[in-house]
């Protein structure tokens, strides 16, 4: 199957291309890019006048659910919200049921996935087994089966000497961290930004300094381990003033931020609004801007969408009570470009942090047009505004605290190994 | 962002949290509950303004005092009551909120007085009843008691009318206090012009000086000169732990205590909103004192809930 993307803006940041050019797809791998490649014929050709042709968007953290939690999303909803969202690519964390400790669940969970034929699927390991913080998990098998990496997903490990030894086995074979920093006990039973609106609305703070605490053991230990670290889901001021300390004096070191944490703060909770019971909280102004300015001068590698979707009833719950999470890989590709264009950055400036450098945390060769590389493309209209609404989110968690709010960038086609898995007018 | 509370002409549609009220609803409130004051020392403590309505008090946390005093303030309103003691436990293993309130909305209850451990459980409840009835929140979590602040600003305007020249201190766990935060946002809306909390650091929030009040650890300086004294309930399993070493060094640091009071204003009143841990958070000697107006503070907090439930009915004047 030969398609032809014609008339289109290329933008891969990856390849520094910012041109007006043709695509050539030839059997799922990009063929060509400006001149047709000798005897190519194409199948289908696909309009894109007016559009911006980008290589498929990576996502480094989307919940898919599955198993366990079909009730709260399903692998297939979520495939199709990803694609539909234009992500081609996304590591999924363990927090399973059961947990994604061993490596049979992992193949069986890729297998699926393989089958639906939508965006592909990179599980991220459990370091401990059942995320309990206690034992390692095979992570040489886990890593055959198919894991781009370990993380302890919203459970941090307790015991630094687990940590620690936990660090230097998954240095021995070079595997990445992926973690997110966090003082268990300084954020225990809390559900907002320890800060005025948590004590206006007498909700339990997580303090910035649960995020600062656990972020320094994490980059020691790091340091002392000679350990890939991926820092998930930075939420504070002081925690980027860390990592960009930390990336200044040479260490490996990479880090996220989500969609939710660059647009929204604690102010947003407003009247308990559940939506906005998020993980880690949303903070001050003065940290979002921080965050901006971080994933600005790179500090912040990479932005995720942290796609967490519950079912309506766990949101219809007092605030604390209600399950945390938002459901936002539909939202990536607006929300990141929003983000570029309140700082006056450009696309290319967007979508690189959402497709080359998740792509390089995750280890993974996708976020590129280059020639020879599976053909996971997304076309799509930076320009037209579309209102988010419930009923036309394909995942099954319509939990998004953007609710009615009007966002810029409309995918148009999504194509994962060279097939068309989305286009607005598909029946799914 | 729209204000639950409140109907589009600026009527009070629910009674939730003091924040966000206008100062001309509170006066309103406050004047109204003057005119109900009396009907308890007629012959028939009844007025006729809640006749044919009923009047729900689900409480998912144990409490006699406050669903006492609201049961009494909607009889004397002429509502029939119905009283719904939702343990959360139970309520755990089944039956969500929503489920419950549903189920009495279906038993048509016009008005509905709702207290829960979790903060923000009466505005949910608010964003899912139909346009007819109206939320009374009876304490939700650390977040608020609106009546509870009322009645405390009811009973300081019966003593001293002044409010624009009042000086008044706080004292004790206002990190979990409901009570305190919704006393700060009636003192400071209605314009007293300084408001002091009085705790160790364990326990008051972050940024309590947010709230519009001066922060005092050193209980002797922060009573100086005060014209009330507002004291608050410490909770028994706060008296020992992380937060407080021991209830015999609270008492010693921050109970009230005849010696410490002299420090403050001599006409000073002392206001508890009740149960009392005495020995812990306040003397026997203060708490039965002359200065003590505790209960009176309970005879207020009827006719302060018959002001509310007849201002939400949109009924006026006794």
């Amino acid at each position: 199957m030969n398609i032809l993307i014609q008339h289109g803006h290329v933008i891969d940041p990856a390849n520094n291309v910012d041109a007006n050019l043709d695509v050539y797809v030839a059997n799922g791998k990009i063929a060509a890019l400006g001149n047709a490649p000798i005897g190519f014929k194409a199948d289908q050709t696909i309009d894109a006048t007016g559009l911006i042709v980008a290589p498929g968007l990576v996502d480094l953290s989307v919940r898919l659910r599955e198993p366990g939690f079909e009730y709260k999303a399903t692998l297939n909803s979520e495939l199709q919200a990803a694609t539909a969202g234009g992500v081609t690519s996304l590591a999924c964390p363990p927090d399973t049921e059961p947990t994604l400790d061993e490596p049979g669940l992992v193949e069986m969970l890729r297998y699926r996935a393989k089958k639906l034929n939508l965006a592909h699927v990179y599980p991220l390991g459990a370091l401990t087994r059942q995320l309990q913080g206690k034992n390692l998990t095979e992570m040489c098998e886990l890593t055959e089966a198919g894991c781009v990496g370990f993380t302890q997903a919203d459970f941090p490990i307790v015991d630094t000497q687990i940590l620690w030894r936990a660090f230097e086995y998954a240095a021995t074979f070079g595997y990445t961290m992926f973690l997110r920093a966090e003082d268990p006990y300084l954020a225990k039973d809390g559900v907002a930004h320890d800060g005025e609106v948590a004590s206006r609305l007498g909700l339990k703070g997580i303090p910035a300094a649960a995020e600062s605490l656990a972020l320094a053991t994490l980059l020691r230990i790091a340091r002392e381990t000679g350990t890939r670290l991926h820092i998930q889901r930075l939420s504070t001021a002081e925690g980027v003033a860390l990592v960009r300390q930390a990336k200044q004096q040479g260490q490996a070191v990479t880090a996220d931020v989500s969609t939710q944490h660059l647009h929204l703060t604690e102010l947003d909770i407003g009247f308990f609004n559940t939506l906005t019971h998020i993980r880690p909280p949303l903070r001050t102004q003065r940290d979002q801007f921080a965050l901006c300015e971080g994933v600005k001068d790179g500090t912040i590698d990479a932005i995720c969408s942290d796609h967490s979707p519950v079912d309506d009833d766990a949101k219809l719950l007092p605030f604390a009570e209600a399950e945390a999470g938002a459901s936002a890989v539909e939202l990536l590709l607006p929300l990141a470009l929003k983000w570029a264009s309140q700082h006056n950055l450009s696309l290319t400036d967007a979508i690189a942090r959402i497709t080359s450098a998740p792509a390089n945390i995750m280890g993974i060769p996708a976020g590129t047009l280059g020639i020879n590389h599976c053909a996971d493309i997304v076309i799509f209209n930076a320009e037209t505004y579309w209102k988010v609404e419930a009923k036309q989110l394909k995942s099954q968690g319509k939990n998004t605290p953007f609710l009615n709010l009007e966002l810029a960038g409309r995918v148009h086609y999504t194509l994962v190994e060279g097939l068309i898995t989305y286009e607005p007018s598909s029946p799914n | 962002m729209h204000n639950p509370q409140l109907h589009a002409d600026g009527r009070l549609k629910h009674l939730l949290s003091i924040e966000g009220l206008p100062k001309r609803i509170l006066n309103d409130i406050l004047d109204t509950a003057e005119s109900f004051v009396g009907v308890a020392e007629r012959e028939v403590k009844k007025v006729p303004l809640l006749r044919g309505k009923t009047v729900c008090n689900i409480f998912f946390e144990n409490s006699t005092r406050t669903r006492t005093t609201f049961e009494i303030a909607a009889k004397r309103l002429s509502a029939d009551v119905l009283n719904l003691n939702v343990s959360t436990s139970s309520q755990s293993k089944g039956e969500t909120i929503l489920d419950t309130v549903n189920n009495l909305i279906a038993m048509h209850a016009d008005m509905f007085v709702v207290r829960h451990n979790q903060s923000g459980a009466a505005h949910l409840i608010a964003q899912h009843v139909p346009d007819h009835i109206s939320v009374i929140n009876a304490g939700d979590g650390r977040h608020a008691h609106p009546t509870q602040g009322l009645l405390d600003v009811f009973t300081i305007r019966k003593y001293k009318p002044d409010m624009h020249n009042l000086r008044i201190a706080i004292v004790g766990d206002v990190l979990h206090s409901r009570v305190a935060r919704s006393e700060i946002h009636a003192l400071t809306t209605l314009g007293v012009p300084e408001v002091r909390v009085i705790a160790p650091k364990t326990l008051l929030p972050s940024n309590v000086e947010k709230l519009g009040v001066q922060v005092f650890h050193d209980m002797r300086a922060g009573l100086k000169d005060v014209d009330v004294v507002m004291m608050l309930r410490l909770q028994n399993e706060r008296m020992t732990g992380a937060m407080l070493p021991s209830p015999q060094e609270y008492f010693k640091t921050y109970g009230l205590t005849q010696e410490k009071l002299r420090l403050a204003k001599p006409d000073a009143i002392v206001m508890h909103p009740g149960p009392m841990n005495r020995g812990v958070e306040i003397d026997s000697s203060v708490a039965d004192g002359l200065q003590s107006v505790i209960l009176p503070q309970v005879t207020y907090g009827i006719a302060v809930r018959m002001a509310v439930m007849a201002i939400l009915a949109g009924g006026g004047q006794a």
